[in-house]
């Protein structure tokens, strides 16, 4: 891999070099490899509110039963046992030999600050912020975590498909792909293309970038079936070379009636994504890699009358990879009882889902606590280490 | 800060400039073609919900046969008639979405076209399985195109209570834990209460999410709206037996104890014309056509004709229109893919034979493949809360490459021979044209490459 090729040498190679290249994020001369770590962070959200009891079902609480009826079965009903204590739904039945490597682990009951109006729109906008108020943030926590660091390149870290995330924007360059957006016109169309968005600098800039990525594409990749297997074939190409960071979004999990099929969806493309991921990654860096996936709230502890549930508080994250602490249902546990619920309805929250993504983010770029505290998360506490990671 | 000018009018709150079509010479023109008679519907017509129901009815006749008559070849023909009814529904939505654009395209009232499409919008609605997934076009036309003009509650009423709405956000198969129904079927199998309509519709269409309501609210409003149900023969129904008994307490009032349609009318009113309502709207309405930071004043004028008139929305649309701030020159919103493809299409003067003959896989190709790729799924927005309006949304590297893409590959399919690209700024562009875009348009190497250089300048994607 080219590891010393100027930004500025690359536009001027692409053709995309032009008076008005000061309006773009991409003129900083920067080397390839630069990032300070060489461990991997990937990032999923989970939009929709993910009903974590289903998915790491509490089977062990005597108030689960209770509440779910015939949903959610423990491994009596096909659940795959865990611990003992929790089993896990059999949708992710492929991921089982990840947890049995020590490469899979839950943390329970945690969630965002967020609270009481269970909007997806606004939980989703709070946890990719990583604030606990949106009044005047722009930018999302892990762009602020790349503003951290030095060395960080355009190509350290993708936001993956078709939309922008939050998660990601800011002041730190993110590079934002989708992997068939190829763009393959002449030289010619290029400079004039260039010329013709010169007063526009966003457009300027996103077509600027557009140009590099559609350079540095692999082409060679199998056709994989299904938007969320190309995502992750694009990510696992990308993190095997320089790029430190992926972050994509997985839709689906807004499980208000008939959650069983519906659910069942959503895990498997969740679990072809991550064995997609790991089967992709080349040498060593799947044992390099944290995946964490997080989403913006949980759902309530009671079924609701449709074999659905409803928008809730407590929710679950999910890590895998190399580089966790494998085999283990993190968090601790409130318990679904009388008086244990979050306003007698949603699994209570114990852990900030943000203290988790700090720790992890720690224990892979030895990021300061001060910086992750203050700067990524502000006002965050974090609390003592968890131990997510080896 | 301006006035009126008849091309940024087509512009901002049309599909763009046409080299057929004159643009509206005033505000009142404008508001006018709102009420006038809907001669887009009538020239390119999408089946009305009413009628689609029809193909709902027969599917499901066909699916009783099927259950009756298992392992018979009874069943094996009904299962083929199933088939051929969803593969109808199919290819009329590639036609629906073929005329969706020919109305944008050919429309002398645009402001109109966009008006339906905010409120589509706003109600964002879609069938969740077999043959009313395809539904949202004749829903559109049902419940919203008919109404654009009149009341906001009366929009709302249409809206919420249409079979599409009731299907998409699980109002269906709410059922008060303590009707009829529930009584009957007993406590072993579970019935009950289904929140996501009752959520959505303070969130998302009345309120808004900083509205004044709380869990309890929305946990009333859910047992209120109990009942409100549909069948593929009758459509909208309310059915007693699944009502919630007892009275609900929505916003500190205090609906009968009555379930019957009109308790559900009554609350949709109240909400409708709550002030937070006003404001949610006017803040939409203001950043769809203004920019996403609106003038302040803009969003008090209309919040204040709404609640002046009573939801009443032609006072909203005047408000708006007869804002100074909407008339800058300065273009600002990014058109969203759909938009784009509308513009293409009414700047090209695409006529409307060469759509005809089209078989759906063209307009597969043509619109529906790549408005997927660009995150603009054809009337399949990821939740109830629509299309993003933030241009950051639609301004990424993946999005605009898939435009480069299909501007220069597709206008050649639609309009045979391309216009000559240095007409075309002017026809594309009108007086919002530039001398680097002209350059442009007559330096590129090709005749194709030029049209989707003029598509891709920044007075065209932004109005």
């Amino acid at each position: 891999m080219p590891s010393s090729v100027s930004r500025r040498d690359f536009l001027a190679r692409t053709g995309l070099i032009g008076c008005s290249l000061a309006a773009s994020p991409l003129l900083t001369p920067v080397t390839f490899a630069a990032a300070p770590w060489d461990t991997r962070f990937v990032v999923i959200i989970l939009r929709g509110g993910m009903d974590g009891l289903d998915v790491v079902r509490p089977y062990g609480d005597p108030a689960f039963r209770a509440l779910r009826g015939e949903m959610s079965p423990g491994p009596e009903g096909g659940a795959l046992d865990l611990d003992g204590y929790f089993a896990l739904h059999p949708s992710l039945a492929p991921l089982m030999p990840m947890w049995d490597a020590g490469q899979l682990s839950f943390v329970h009951a945690v969630s965002t600050p967020y609270r009481d109006k269970r909007s997806h729109f606004d939980g989703q906008d709070l946890l990719e912020a990583g604030t606990t108020t949106m009044a005047g943030v722009r930018d999302g926590w892990l762009n602020r975590m790349l503003q951290a660091v030095p060395g960080v390149t355009s190509q350290t870290a993708f936001a993956l498909g078709h939309s922008d995330m939050r998660l990601v924007q800011g002041r730190a360059e993110v590079a934002n792909w989708s992997p068939e957006a190829e763009l393959d016109i002449s030289p010619q169309a290029v400079r004039l293309l260039e010329l013709v968005t010169e007063s526009d600098p966003a457009l300027h800039a996103a077509l600027a970038e557009a140009q590099v990525l559609s350079q540095v594409s692999d082409s060679d990749n199998e056709q994989l079936k299904g938007e969320h297997l190309e995502i992750a074939q694009f990510a696992a190409a990308r993190l095997s070379e320089d790029a430190r960071i992926a972050a994509f979004s997985l839709n689906g999990w807004d499980t208000h009636a008939g959650q069983e099929r519906h659910l069942d969806k959503a895990l498997t493309r969740l679990a072809e994504t991550l064995v997609t991921l790991r089967g992709k990654m080349r040498g060593n860096t799947w044992s390099k890699t944290a995946v964490v996936a997080m989403t913006e709230f949980g759902r309530t502890a009671r079924q609701n009358g449709t074999r659905g549930t409803d928008h809730g508080t407590g929710g679950l994250m999910l890590l895998a990879g190399g580089a966790i602490k494998g085999g283990h249902v993190f968090g601790q546990w409130p318990g679904l009882g009388d008086g244990d619920l979050y306003q007698q309805r949603d699994l209570m929250p114990t852990g900030d889902v943000r203290a988790h993504a700090a720790w992890v983010m720690r224990g892979l770029t030895g990021l300061d606590r001060g910086v992750l505290e203050g700067a990524v998360f502000p006002g965050l506490d974090m609390g003592g280490d968890p131990g997510l990671l080896l | 800060m301006r006035s009126f000018d008849p091309q940024l009018a087509e512009i901002r709150f049309g599909y763009g400039v046409s080299p057929e079509y004159a643009a509206p010479q005033d505000v009142s023109a404008m508001l006018s073609g709102l009420t006038g008679p809907d001669v887009m519907a009538q020239r390119f017509p999408i089946q009305s919900f009413h009628d689609f129901r029809s193909r709902m009815v027969e599917v499901s006749e066909q699916v009783a046969i099927r259950r009756k008559n298992r392992g018979t070849p009874l069943a094996a023909e009904a299962r083929k008639r199933r088939n051929v009814l969803n593969k109808e529904a199919r290819e009329d939505l590639a036609v629906w979405l073929g005329h969706t654009m020919l109305r944008r395209a050919h429309t002398e009232t645009a402001f109109r076209e966009r008006i339906v499409a905010f409120w589509a919008d706003h109600f964002t609605a879609m069938g969740k399985r077999g043959v009313i997934r395809r539904g949202t076009s004749p829903y559109i036309e049902d419940a919203i195109r008919p109404f654009i003009a009149g009341n906001f509650e009366e929009l709302l009423i249409e809206a919420v209570t249409h079979p599409l709405m009731v299907d998409y956000l699980d109002q269906r198969v709410s059922i008060g834990p303590n009707s009829q129904r529930a009584e009957r079927i007993g406590q072993n199998r579970k019935v009950g209460l289904n929140e996501n309509l009752a959520r959505e519709l303070l969130e998302l269409h009345t309120l808004g999410v900083d509205g004044p309501y709380t869990q309890t609210d929305v946990t009333e409003l859910a047992e209120l709206l109990t009942g409100l149900t549909f069948d593929a023969r009758n459509g909208m129904k309310f059915q007693k037996r699944l009502a919630e008994p007892g009275a609900e307490t929505v916003l500190g009032v205090t609906y009968s104890e009555t379930a019957n349609l009109n308790t559900v009318r009554t609350v949709l009113t109240d909400l409708a014309l709550h002030p937070a309502t006003a404001r949610h709207i006017a803040t939409k309405l203001a950043i769809h056509f203004g920019s996403d930071a609106p003038d302040p004043a803009l969003i008090d004028a209309m919040e204040t004709a709404f609640l002046e008139h009573n939801g009443a929305l032609m006072p909203v649309y005047e408000a708006l229109l007869s804002h100074p701030s909407v008339w800058t020159r300065e273009l600002s919103n990014i058109k969203p893919p759909i938009d784009f493809m509308s513009s293409a299409l009414r700047a090209l003067a695409v006529p409307p034979a060469s759509f005809a003959d089209q078989e759906q896989r063209w307009i597969r190709r043509i619109f529906m493949q790549p408005l997927f790729n660009m995150g603009q799924r054809w009337e399949t927005p990821s939740g109830p809360d629509g299309w993003a309006e933030e241009d950051p949304e639609w301004i990424t590297p993946q999005g605009l490459a898939l435009r480069v893409s299909w501007a220069m590959a597709f206008p050649g399919e639609l309009v045979d021979p391309l216009p000559d690209p240095r007409d075309f700024v002017d026809h594309a562009l009108g007086d919002f044209a530039t001398e680097p875009v002209r350059f442009a348009a007559g330096a590129a190497e090709t005749r194709s490459e030029a049209i989707g250089l003029v598509l891709m300048s920044p007075a065209f994607q932004r109005r």
